[in-house]
């Protein structure tokens, strides 16, 4: 990690755990994550490895319980507020979008209404001046004849509409940080660039650092500068894009990425990963991806991989990597 | 949509007519937006004209029974007792007694009261137990149905909210509650506004289901978590984004109760323990004509055929109401 910068957010050693009728069970096992001011990093991992309730902890909205770690933003542990301060920050400090915008907006009020509804909550705003800044951020966010849809409902407007109108009240109140929870995820493909693009468009007007959420490497590829890789609860390589498309060094990183089918190859068997990510109630002693690994060998199974540096600001969760073991594949 | 033309320019200059008019309908509040589409609901409307004539029907009645003596419905006229509605009074009436035109329009009873002047009299009791009753019995309901419905996991000690909350309503939904409501009665002073409040405090457990149920429903979709993290505080959550959610079956069985209050307030009446009797409501007159039900059956018709239009009028309300308030329903109407 390069030192002397100011982190926005620094989340160091979190682990969330889930009550279950067996006892907690660990879903997010020792996560380190810093975003600074104005970065965009990208989340990536397979369903169920951990990502989205990494997010919704900073946020302090998972139903898990954070049994270890810190949460700061800027210098202030979230993990201590009050709630009165918490809700100040969410929505006002830090924006989150989600999956899905089809139902994340209430569908008895206008979308007008719950704009305005988060400007006078977080700025004070006059009913008149919320509706006049509500407008003008429709129209940012790229919605045509704006004081047309203001007035509209949910149900009106069409998916990619919807998320352009979340991320209206998202941004409403100039947050530092975005956290986009797979925001393009359930949106087609042409939307998925429009909405991209219009993130991109905002983060740069905005200054905002972006934290995305996603298991779409295409989408980490076009829009992000650093990628943290989640497997199974814990980040097992993290690097700027370019190093880790370039030059993937845990096993996993290269078999998701030998996994993304390429268009130039039609015909081409897609590879897939043998096995499953293991059930977070029954992983394994070692490194979580053992069993599905070709390149296992023996520390693997037996001993958790911490992270090796392989080149500045690149690091991987891989016994390949440890100078100990004097890796013969390590490349 | 009715477009009020004038000056008004919104901040476009290239708005077309239609585009302006449709800002300026979003400028509208949402109870102008609920009154213009429960407007197009005929049967709705039907049902609220009739419940506002009978509003000032109760109103006027409680002037005119008070104040004008041949409008009391308590003179007693034993020679004319048990006349059909429309009929004449008799010679032996003394002349200040006389009904007004001469005529009795809805007949007179064993004592021979004036039936009319007693509806008149009576209209405004059983119309405001109505709405007291329910009144109290829906925000008993939906507050026990909505803490549970939404705090139902967290605990309290060994026991969740939500058992905490549904157990007590299935206690005193296991209350009989008639008897339950003729005891208390019988222990407080006899009063019209005690029997709406006994009333009220005894009916909110079907709401209380309700709004449980859709609650549960309600807290787990996205926008919650979104309305939570846009910093929204809990309370406007559940009170400003939830129960609008969650108003639609609540409205529907709301307009049931009305009509379960009157009926409690009649059985209650018949019984002894409501009204006193010298003072009409539509549920004691009925209750007395049930002992003339073939020589005199106006003297049950009459109060029962009122307290049918009642229920169906709140009935008929509460769906109009129910449909302006879903917005899929609403843009469609116009």
């Amino acid at each position: 990690m390069v030192s002397p910068r100011t982190e926005l957010l620094a989340i160091s050693d979190l682990h969330v755990e889930f009550a279950t009728d067996a006892g907690p069970v660990a879903v997010v096992r020792g996560v380190d994550l810093n975003i600074a001011a104005g970065e965009t990093v990208a989340l990536v991992g397979e369903s169920g490895s951990g990502k989205s309730v990494t997010a919704m902890s900073v946020m302090r909205l998972t139903e898990g319980r954070v049994s270890a770690g810190r949460i700061e933003f800027r210098g202030r542990d979230l993990s201590r507020l009050p709630d009165a301060e918490m809700r100040r920050i969410r929505g006002g400090q830090i924006g989150m979008i989600f999956q899905e915008p089809m139902t994340s907006l209430n569908p008895v009020f206008t979308i007008g209404r719950q704009i305005e509804e988060v400007l006078v909550l977080h700025q004070q705003l006059s009913a008149r001046a919320a509706r006049a800044q509500a407008l003008e951020l429709l129209a940012r966010v790229g919605i045509p004849s704006p004081e047309r849809r203001i007035a509209q409902y949910p149900h009106e407007l069409s998916g990619g509409m919807k998320q352009r109108v979340m991320l209206a009240m998202a941004v409403a109140c100039r947050p530092q940080l975005l956290i986009a929870d797979e925001p393009t995820t359930a949106l087609d493909v042409t939307i998925q660039a429009q909405i991209l693009e219009l993130l991109r468009s905002l983060r740069r007007e905005f200054g905002m650092a972006v934290l995305l959420i996603t298991h779409d490497l295409g989408v980490v590829a076009h829009f992000a500068e650093r990628v943290l890789v989640m497997y199974a609860g814990k980040i097992v390589e993290q690097g700027s894009v370019r190093d880790v498309f370039k030059r993937a060094s845990h096993p996993y990183t290269q078999a998701l990425l030998t996994a993304l089918p390429d268009p130039l190859k039609p015909a081409k068997r897609l590879e897939a990963i043998p096995g499953r990510v293991p059930s977070p109630s029954m992983l394994p002693a070692g490194c979580a991806f053992c069993a599905r690994c070709a390149r296992a060998f023996e520390p693997c199974p037996s001993q958790q991989p911490p992270l090796f540096e392989v080149a500045p600001g690149h690091d991987t969760a891989c016994f390949l990597h440890d100078p100990q073991f004097s890796a013969p594949t390590r490349r | 949509m009715s477009i009020p033309v004038g000056p008004t320019r919104t901040s476009q200059t290239l708005a077309s007519p239609r585009v302006e008019a449709e800002a300026l309908g979003g400028a509208e509040t949402p109870v102008q937006q609920l009154w213009r589409t429960f407007r197009k609901d005929r049967l709705a409307m039907l049902g609220l004209y009739v419940l506002l004539s009978l509003v000032v029907v109760a109103l006027l009645g409680n002037l005119l029974t008070g104040w004008w003596v041949v409008f009391d419905p308590t003179t007693v006229r034993l020679p004319d007792k048990l006349l059909p509605p429309l009929s004449v009074p008799s010679s032996a009436i003394a002349k200040e007694l006389l009904p007004p035109f001469h005529r009795y329009p809805f007949g007179t009873d064993e004592l021979g009261r004036n039936v009319f002047a007693r509806m008149l009299q009576g209209s405004f009791v059983s119309l405001s137990v109505g709405v007291v009753a329910v009144s109290i019995s829906l925000c008993i309901g939906v507050t026990v149905g909505g803490l549970a419905g939404f705090y139902g996991q967290r605990k309290l000690g060994p026991i969740s909210v939500d058992s905490l909350l549904m157990r007590f309503t299935d206690v005193v939904l296991c209350f009989p509650t008639f008897f339950l409501i003729l005891t208390v009665v019988a222990l407080l002073p006899p009063s019209i506004y005690n029997i709406m409040i006994v009333i009220g405090i005894t009916s909110w457990m079907s709401t209380a289901r309700f709004v449980r149920a859709e609650f549960l429903a309600l807290r787990e979709q996205d926008f919650v978590t979104a309305a939570q993290a846009l910093g929204l505080p809990e309370w406007r959550i559940i009170f400003r984004h939830l129960i609008p959610n969650a108003l639609a079956p609540v409205l529907v069985s709301a307009t049931i109760n009305v009509a379960h209050a009157i009926l409690t307030e009649s059985a209650l009446s018949y019984l002894g323990f409501g009204v006193r009797p010298p003072y009409a409501t539509w549920g004691n007159i009925l209750a007395d004509g049930r002992s003339y039900i073939f020589d005199a059956p106006w003297l049950f018709l009459i109060p029962g055929v009122a307290i049918l239009l009642v229920v169906l009028s709140f009935n008929l309300v509460g769906e109009g109401l129910r449909d302006a308030m879903n917005p899929k329903l609403r843009r469609r109407a116009d």
